[in-house]
């Protein structure tokens, strides 16, 4: 082991580690908002939305990540014409949207089922006591349904979004030099595959360290309910009651 | 229809002043199964009604018609002479005014057999959020009201707990002090004392006794014959769906008329 050089190829493949967030980020940010509509779709009870979000996640949760990031990128290359009449060829011609897009398309598949898996958990005496004190629509989302389902996804949402960071790697094939693009970049020009791949591994472990502490935070910053109560109560208005 | 113009009687003495709640020929099924088979019921304002009777009864279901929380396949509900307005839906009758349903609802409080606190808030935050949020009043006001309310019913220490944190009574408490910041014109009571462990129950009917002695107007579904007896001023009896018996607690208590009643109240003795 060279460890001289592993410095050094930490100090190199550390400079992909913005355009690695970067797109987990936008694919998980993006990917929640479609995630909540499939969700919500599924739920609706109206057929006409719930099968096309069954097929999406069905089509999107059983193919290969790698295999959409390549049809997107490469496939929708053969509909040029077409993409630049629709003026969508500035889009797709770059590998950095085209992993967005893939990333998103995949994410939103998973986190639509955490959602509604989150949705499905909330207790429905708690929504007719909101019911019962006339909150209804967005109200009741808003105030006592998304809470209570955010608390409980949380927990695998934070895993869907360790995922995304490693699902991220796959966009170096199409040239995105992030992490592991860098580390490929490196290694075909040292061929010290080992050292190289152990560098990015444990650049990957830091930031996955790192977010799953922030994401332990937010739990416990929600999760108040679960905890004993606090010890010691301000007892000031209790004493004259 | 017997039930009902027995029912309504007791209404014509009074019929000067609007009913809080009447419920005139209410009628519900589940499935091939037949609830409410007409129900009537008239609350003057002030008035205490315990609603008794056996499980499947119909009670729980007739209350939970009045705020909406089930919709009745026909009969009329109105509330301080506003009339639930009801139409022909795609799944059976639905409210044709989704906005009057909410508006009745944030005056007509409800107090459920499990409390159903939102367990994500503390008791506090419990207490505050229908006048917050549906009512619209000032935050500072209505915290200011709620810890009244939490020192009325007794737990004005706990209310930076979560609900998880509270015995079942002070969960119970808690709900009533919730129902009672939405200044409801009236109480429904849904079993509120069916979950408790015994030696809960006694605090819990204490708060409602209080209220009870204020003048608000409260529905109860329950199974505390002392309460029934004592507390109310009037009591109807329940049965397959219909009303068997109403009247005074004394009177219905002292001389039951049906042969049903009697049996229930000996073995809730």
């Amino acid at each position: 082991m060279d460890f001289a050089f592993m410095r050094d190829a930490f100090v190199t493949l550390i400079g992909g580690v913005p355009l690695t967030l970067n797109l987990a980020f936008m694919a998980v940010g993006l990917g929640a908002v479609l995630a909540l509509l499939l969700a919500l779709m599924r739920m609706s009870g109206v057929k006409v939305l719930d099968w096309p979000a069954q097929a999406y996640v069905f089509v999107f949760r059983g193919t290969p990540l790698l295999v959409q990031i390549f049809l997107i990128y490469y496939g929708l290359g053969q509909f040029r014409p077409t993409l630049q009449e629709w003026g969508l060829w500035t889009f797709f011609r770059e590998p950095y949207w085209c992993a967005v897009l893939a990333l998103t398309l995949n994410t939103a598949a998973y986190a639509s089922e955490i959602f509604r898996g989150g949705l499905q958990s909330v207790p429905h005496n708690q929504v007719e006591a909101a019911r019962a004190c006339g909150m209804s629509g967005f109200l009741l989302f808003r105030r006592i349904v998304f809470p209570i389902a955010l608390r409980q996804a949380l927990p695998a949402y934070g895993s869907e979004l360790i995922l995304m960071v490693k699902a991220t790697s796959l966009a170096s094939i199409i040239t995105m030099m992030e992490v592991t693009g860098l580390a490929a970049k490196l290694i075909s020009q040292t061929f010290r595959a080992v050292e190289v791949f152990i560098v990015a591994g444990l650049i990957y472990l830091i930031l996955n360290f790192i977010i799953t502490r922030i994401i332990m935070a937010i739990e416990w910053w929600l999760s108040p309910h679960l905890r004993r109560p606090p010890a010691v109560e301000p007892r000031l208005e209790a004493a004259h009651v | 229809m017997s039930n009902g113009v027995a029912a309504l009687s007791s209404v014509t003495a009074s019929d000067e002043a609007v009913p809080a709640v009447a419920v005139h020929d209410l009628r519900k099924s589940f499935g091939s199964l037949e609830v409410l088979k007409g129900v009537s019921l008239s609350a003057r304002e002030g008035d205490v009604i315990s609603i008794l009777g056996a499980s499947g009864s119909g009670k729980s279901t007739m209350l939970r018609c009045i705020n909406m929380l089930e919709v009745p396949d026909s009969g009329e509900i109105r509330i301080g002479g506003e009339t639930i307005a009801l139409r022909k839906g795609r799944r059976g009758m639905e409210p044709a005014d989704r906005r009057q349903v909410d508006r009745i609802r944030s005056r007509v409080a409800m107090v459920f057999q499990s409390f159903n606190l939102w367990s994500h808030m503390t008791i506090l935050e419990n207490v505050i959020e229908a006048p917050v949020h549906v009512q619209k009043r000032p935050k500072a006001e209505c915290i200011a009201e709620a810890e009244e309310l939490l020192k009325k019913v007794g737990i004005v220490d706990k209310r930076n707990q979560y609900p998880s944190h509270l015995s079942g009574g002070q969960q119970q408490r808690a709900a009533i002090a919730r129902a009672l910041a939405m200044h409801p014109k009236v109480m429904l009571f849904d079993e509120p004392t069916s979950a408790l462990d015994p030696e809960l129950v006694g605090e819990v009917l204490r708060v409602m006794r209080s209220l009870a002695e204020e003048g608000r107007t409260m529905l109860v579904v329950t199974h505390e014959m002392g309460f029934a007896r004592d507390v109310s001023n009037r009591v109807v009896f329940l049965h397959k769906g219909v009303v068997e018996e109403e009247g005074a607690p004394a009177e219905v208590f002292g001389a039951p008329k049906s042969e049903r009643f009697k049996q229930f109240i000996s073995s809730h003795r």
